[in-house]
């Protein structure tokens, strides 16, 4: 199931043979217009929608909505716990993915069915076992209050974890099939010549699987700060305090305040639009290198 | 792949045990024994309130039309990505991409943008009479909207691999456009669009904060089961909201895993 994480990661844009570009008849030609008219418009024009009403108010109008304290700190807050969700998802699941490729040991298969699992709940459902379980009234969360004073939930302990959870398999199943290609014999040739485990990572398989680490965490990155259903279960909507950027546009929406949530929408937006590019430049990079 | 020796690989799985079991496993144990607190009876019988399967039959609705329509123009769209090449092709690839990471609760909102009181398709929602924003038709648009990339990026890879000439020799032997389709490129694709089928499928059941602000969450209209789960919690009603989460999650779950199966099946008989 190597789902969402790879579907973007494996896209390559292979030139078609030199005699389909010769003849193109009419079945062609009207495809391809069906194609890029159902993308435009269910894809562009819906952008083009935000951001003629988030620059109603010109750019200093913008600028206003995105710096109102509520809207900055939102963003700050989504900003922050989607990078510290990135470098611990990022760790964990290339550890993850390396113990799964180069380990035999009981119980391996079971995991490795377990990581799509947050791929095929629906992310309010996963926001609702977390509070389940590490809420402030459940037996766990009750003990990690009262020894060691942590809240989690309606905190951002808990915007993260939830993050945490629904990104998990981005990185693991980005990393897999590459660390699946790179032979043993190298690490073995490393270790052999005296090279320790530590530096056998850092020379030998990390330069082979940087590519693929930095899309599958670039990628989390950017899913999460749009991240909605979990979040709103986990943190509840206080603003200021565990108010996300989406959690904003939300309330900003249902008080009928159309151009602040349109101001927050178009950063969101922006930030995901250069993601995107930035993880296909890399792919494209690396098909053009192999 | 080789038996851990030592100590160090022995401490690396032990540490991506026990994440996963904090992240993923116990949270699942936690949700299941809250659901059967009460004994499976109080489970099955806050399933079969009205209100549950109205809701259940909406999202199963929903998700199979967004079903039908992102296998459509998904299988269209991969079709002109991989075997045609014009301008603009490496922007629309990567736009393909959006949904992905577009926030569920924006993907809404455009919906109101567009269809709503001065939505720039306000005055075709007046003369039409249908309503979109605030209705079913806004809550599909987004269902479809959210799982659009997962055909595309399931059948582009295949349609790669098989080449074009398969359907070349079809054209060769005089098979037209759509018998080539239906002859050759169909059965080829066959796998890679089943497995897209039932992403898009878990994707659209799951749909939660893009129905909520295109449907407006209106008990017995609009209210798919995820928008049921937060408003039963919002009235405290746990089990029901329990419940309808693990079944949502079950289905989900099951249509991933039967797929997967499958196809690994049919790699193994080929």
């Amino acid at each position: 199931m190597a789902v969402m994480a790879n579907t973007a990661a494996t896209t390559p844009l292979a030139a078609p043979t030199k005699a389909r570009r010769v003849s193109r008849p009419w079945g062609q030609w009207s495809l391809r217009a069906v194609a890029l008219i159902y993308l435009s418009v269910m894809l562009l024009l819906p952008l083009a929608a935000v951001l003629n009403d988030g620059l109603s108010g010109g750019l200093s109008g913008l600028w206003a909505d995105i710096t109102r304290p509520a809207a900055w700190a939102a963003l700050r807050l989504s900003l922050w716990t989607a990078a510290v969700m990135t470098v611990i998802n990022t760790i964990m699941g290339v550890l993850t993915a390396y113990v799964l490729v180069r380990y035999k040991f009981p119980g391996r298969s079971f995991l490795n069915a377990i990581i799509d699992i947050p791929f095929a709940i629906p992310t309010l459902v996963a926001g609702l076992m977390l509070v389940v379980l590490y809420g402030p009234q459940t037996a766990v969360g009750g003990f990690l209050k009262q020894q060691f004073g942590w809240q989690i939930i309606f905190a951002p302990p808990g915007i993260i974890l939830a993050l945490l959870f629904v990104s998990f398999p981005f990185v693991v199943r980005t990393v897999q099939p590459v660390l699946m290609e790179i032979d043993t014999d190298q690490e073995d040739a490393a270790a052999t010549l005296g090279a320790s485990g530590w530096r056998t990572f850092r020379r030998v398989l990390f330069p082979a699987i940087a590519p693929a680490v930095i899309s599958g965490a670039l990628l989390s990155f950017a899913r999460a700060l749009g991240e909605f259903g979990s979040i709103i279960v986990v943190a509840g909507n206080f603003p200021l305090r565990s108010q996300t950027a989406a959690v904003y546009v939300l309330s900003q929406i249902e008080s009928d305040n159309q151009r602040a949530a349109s101001a927050v929408s178009i950063v969101l937006l922006t930030l995901a639009f250069s993601l995107v590019f930035v993880v296909d430049f890399i792919q494209r990079r690396q098909e053009h290198d192999a | 792949m080789h038996s851990p020796k030592g100590w160090l690989p022995k401490l690396l799985i032990a540490v991506v045990v026990a994440y996963l079991s904090i992240l993923i496993l116990l949270p699942i144990a936690a949700i299941l024994q809250g659901a059967f607190a009460r004994g499976v009876e109080t489970f099955l019988n806050a399933l079969s309130e009205p209100q549950v399967i109205a809701a259940f039959r909406l999202s199963v609705t929903l998700a199979l039309v967004a079903v039908v329509v992102n296998a459509v123009f998904g299988t269209i769209i991969a079709w002109v990505m991989v075997r045609q090449d014009f301008w603009g092709k490496g922007f629309f690839n990567a736009l393909i991409d959006l949904p992905f990471v577009v926030s569920p609760v924006i993907t809404g909102y455009m919906v109101v943008l567009l269809f709503g009181r001065q939505g720039w398709f306000a005055p075709f929602v007046e003369a039409t009479g249908l309503k979109v924003a605030f209705a079913l038709p806004g809550m599909l648009l987004v269902t479809i909207f959210v799982s659009l990339p997962f055909t595309i990026r399931e059948v582009m890879p295949v349609l790669r691999e098989i080449g074009t000439e398969p359907e070349q020799a079809a054209h060769t032997l005089g098979a037209g456009g759509w018998r080539t389709f239906l002859r050759v490129t169909l059965p080829g694709i066959r796998w890679g669009l089943l497995y897209g089928i039932s992403l898009t499928l878990a994707r659209a059941l799951g749909e939660f904060g893009g129905v909520l602000v295109a449907g407006g969450g209106i008990s017995g209209q609009t209210e798919t089961a995820t928008l049921f789960i937060f408003a039963a919690l919002d009235e405290r009603q746990y089990i029901a909201a329990y419940a309808v989460a693990i079944v949502l999650a079950v289905v989900s779950f099951v249509v991933l895993i039967g797929m997967e199966i499958l196809r690994q099946r049919s790699q193994v008989t080929q």
